[in-house]
């Protein structure tokens, strides 16, 4: 077998089977679905009691205009406040609305008495009932029936569409596309910076065990180094691909949950969680499952296939650009306490990509993000915020050969600087001594 | 025909000079030492040896040919500097270094048990490298250079770290290593194994080549015919060769110890002639340089 080859495979294999790879590889899908449901599913659990509410309305607006909801349930009183207080809240733990009179003005004040603090859907619904009520009422006070109001609303649904080459038209939501952006950036930052120092680690590691120099006996020092980093590049999409395909799988499992909710429910009246996925069907009613279709629209509007291809790509070329800088600060330091002064220059243009995030999203199109996105330090970051936006396709090739170009260049400088630093023993390493490695022979 | 010829070798670094033409000579099936102080050159001619690193001028000939990386799976290399991963097991590892070094998975395996049971550490197969002892260590690191068969194997200092029972395990080793058929140099500043071990020797200094050829051969240019006496005799009745330089005398245990120096148109024969008919003689011997007197002598001249 060729030996790059086994080299690659060793790096591979002793990472996969690592304890702390397998745990991060479950446990990220499962925080990146929370995410996306915890914040959900929480608004639902505080709800999902089932509240009842005394209705104290001194004015008589509001007599039975309160209906039903699923969890709250409206009754009247017609004693004083104090009485009112003792019977709802004390003895029965009900909530308590008063509803003061007024005596020339219309009743815009109510308070609303409880033990706990009252959702939010609570509130609003008593705030909208009591609205349309008073609205009605000037209305009509005015000679308007409210019905000719109501005919006379309109919604209006402003569809963003972009043109793309070839005058496919396409329907885009520049918010969704934002926060895609920003994600696709960070993901890529993380990536190559979380393996980029996994190359860092191994370099230093096969340094300072001295193994090295056993093992460069039998491979060139550029095979070692290339199948370093190729094999934990491996690493690096193996857990990239897990992620997308285990976060699709949690987020479908409890899509599955939602959509089955009273099927389920029926079934299994005694199960806890079912309960609180059914309680959580009625918030997610008409309106909410508009917006999810509306959401599922935008997201197939999206091109994930490029989405997916490009991050491969500019992973894979970012990191193969860094780890080789990474690689080749390993080589030339002996103790972790060096590795600061060369790691900060390297990793400032990364950083610096990342806090351009408000620039880029912004003018996704402007010079600044399309020059970043030419030169190969910043490009991966900067082109995978600028894609969900869409990118013509000569500037993606001009910044995939010049990502190819500069990989290309940086491992040949690392090379040099690696296969002479690896070798180098108790020596204090610094710029200029780099330099003078670059011009060695070797 | 030499196994292994480097002819001016020459190497220079930022600011020194490593090597300066430095030649040597290794015949096949030989055990060969190279010697030299710290920072002599040794590493650096060995890393050239094994395309570690590239020299500026010279040759390096493997069998009379130039030679090109793909010859480094004949060259076994135990460098002074060596380690394994440490979290990696022991038999994971050794496999993986023999698979590198050009063996099939299955062949390395094979051979690997054999080595383990000779070494009689079977047991440690599924350990990993961290639970073993630095000298447990070094004996897989040895296993691992030997296991591929090499033609030419080349130890820095490989008797650091192990206690004398296993230095003479590892030497028995080297030894049938050399009579199956392997060609050794042998890198040491361990001067008694190099006496006990070498056909020939190179010393470097100061990144030359400053003594080689065969060992027995410098001894004995470096001998200063120079023989010891052990007798027994009264004490008012002392030996007094005539026409001999006794250069020292002492005294143990009531037996006399006395250095002679035989000079250029008498022999050895004549000096033990007259002094038995003096004293009682208990033993009588040449005394030959030991290669730490040559090298001490060697490099402390080369200084001047």
């Amino acid at each position: 077998m060729n030996k790059t080859l086994l080299i690659i495979k060793r790096e591979y294999l002793s990472r996969v089977k690592k304890k702390s790879f397998i745990i991060m590889t479950i446990l990220g899908p499962i925080l990146m679905a929370a995410t996306i449901i915890l914040p959900a599913f929480l608004a639902d659990w505080s709800e999902a009691t089932h509240k009842r509410i005394a209705v104290l309305d001194e004015t008589g607006w509001f007599y039975e205009k309160f209906d039903d909801q699923d969890n709250i349930t409206f009754y009247y009183l017609y004693d004083d406040l104090e009485t009112s207080k003792e019977k709802t809240i004390s003895e029965k733990g009900d909530l308590l609305l008063y509803i003061p009179r007024t005596e020339l003005n219309i009743p815009v004040n109510a308070e609303l008495f409880s033990v706990k603090q009252p959702g939010l859907n609570v509130t609003s619904y008593i705030r909208n009932v009591m609205k349309t009520e008073i609205e009605n009422k000037k209305l009509l006070a005015s000679g308007i029936d409210p019905e000719v109001i109501k005919s006379a609303k309109v919604n209006i649904n402003l569809s963003t569409i972009r043109i793309e080459e070839g005058g496919i038209e396409k329907k885009s939501n520049t918010e969704v596309e934002v926060g895609l952006s920003i994600f696709a950036g960070i993901m890529i930052y993380f990536f190559i910076f979380l393996f980029g120092a996994q190359v860092l680690k191994g370099v230093m590691e096969e340094k300072s065990s001295r193994i090295v120099e056993v093992i460069i006996s039998s491979v060139k020092p550029t095979q070692l180094m290339m199948g370093k980093i190729i094999g934990i590049a491996l690493v690096g999409l193996t857990q990239f691909f897990l992620w997308i395909i285990l976060t699709g799988l949690f987020l479908g499992i409890f899509q599955a949950g939602i959509f089955q909710g009273d099927l389920q429910e029926s079934l299994m009246p005694f199960n806890q969680s079912n309960t609180i996925i059914e309680q959580s069907a009625p918030t997610t009613s008409p309106v909410e499952m508009d917006e999810f279709t509306m959401i599922t629209e935008i997201l197939n509007g999206i091109n994930f296939k490029v989405m997916i291809f490009s991050f491969i790509f500019y992973f894979l070329g970012g990191f193969l650009l860094y780890a080789s800088l990474f690689a080749a600060i390993g080589g030339a330091v002996d103790q972790d306490a060096d590795t600061q002064q060369f790691m900060l220059p390297v990793s400032i243009p990364l950083v610096f990509s990342v806090m351009m995030v408000g620039v880029i999203t912004s003018q996704p199109d402007g010079p600044v993000a399309m020059w970043m996105s030419f030169i190969p330090f910043t490009s991966p970051v900067i082109m995978m915020m600028r894609i969900p936006f869409g990118v013509p396709m000569w500037q993606i090739w001009t910044s995939a050969a010049l990502l190819i170009s500069g990989f290309i260049a940086t491992t040949w400088l690392a090379g040099k600087i690696y296969r002479t630093g690896i070798l180098m023993y108790g020596k204090k390493v610094n710029y200029a001594e780099i330099w003078k490695w670059l011009r060695n022979k070797y | 025909m030499s196994l292994l010829s480097t002819i001016n070798v020459s190497k220079t670094y930022a600011n020194h000079k490593a090597l300066d033409h430095v030649s040597i000579e290794v015949l096949p099936q030989s055990i060969f030492g190279l010697l030299g102080p710290n920072g002599a050159g040794k590493t650096t001619l060995i890393r050239i040896i094994n395309m570690i690193s590239a020299m500026d001028q010279g040759e390096v000939l493997l069998e009379g040919k130039p030679i090109k990386p793909s010859d480094t799976q004949y060259i076994g290399y135990l460098p002074e500097e060596r380690g394994l991963y440490k979290k990696m097991k022991v038999g994971e590892q050794a496999l993986y270094l023999a698979q590198l070094k050009g063996m099939s998975k299955n062949d390395a395996h094979k051979k690997l048990k054999e080595w383990f049971e000779k070494f009689e550490i079977s047991s440690w197969w599924n350990k990993k490298v961290e639970e073993l002892s630095k000298g447990m260590q070094q004996k897989v690191q040895f296993i691992v250079t030997v296991l591929h068969k090499p033609k030419l194997l080349i130890f820095d200092e490989p008797f650091s770290g192990f206690d004398p029972i296993n230095v003479n395990l590892l030497k028995e080793e080297i030894l049938k290593l050399r009579d199956e058929g392997a060609t050794i140099i042998f890198s040491t500043h361990n001067m008694a194994s190099v006496e006990e071990l070498c056909d020939h020797i190179a010393l470097i200094n100061n990144s030359k080549t400053i003594l080689s050829g065969e060992i027995f051969d410098i001894i004995n240019s470096f001998k200063s015919n120079i023989f010891e006496v052990n007798y027994k005799a009264p004490k008012e009745l002392l030996m007094k060769p005539t026409d001999f330089e006794i250069v020292s005398t002492s005294i143990t245990n009531g037996t006399y110890s006395s250095r002679i120096k035989i000079c250029d148109n008498k022999s050895s024969n004549e000096l033990l002639q007259q002094i038995i008919a003096q004293v009682e003689v208990v033993s009588y011997q040449e005394v030959l340089p030991t290669i730490n007197d040559i090298f001490i002598q060697e490099v402390n001249k080369s200084k001047k």
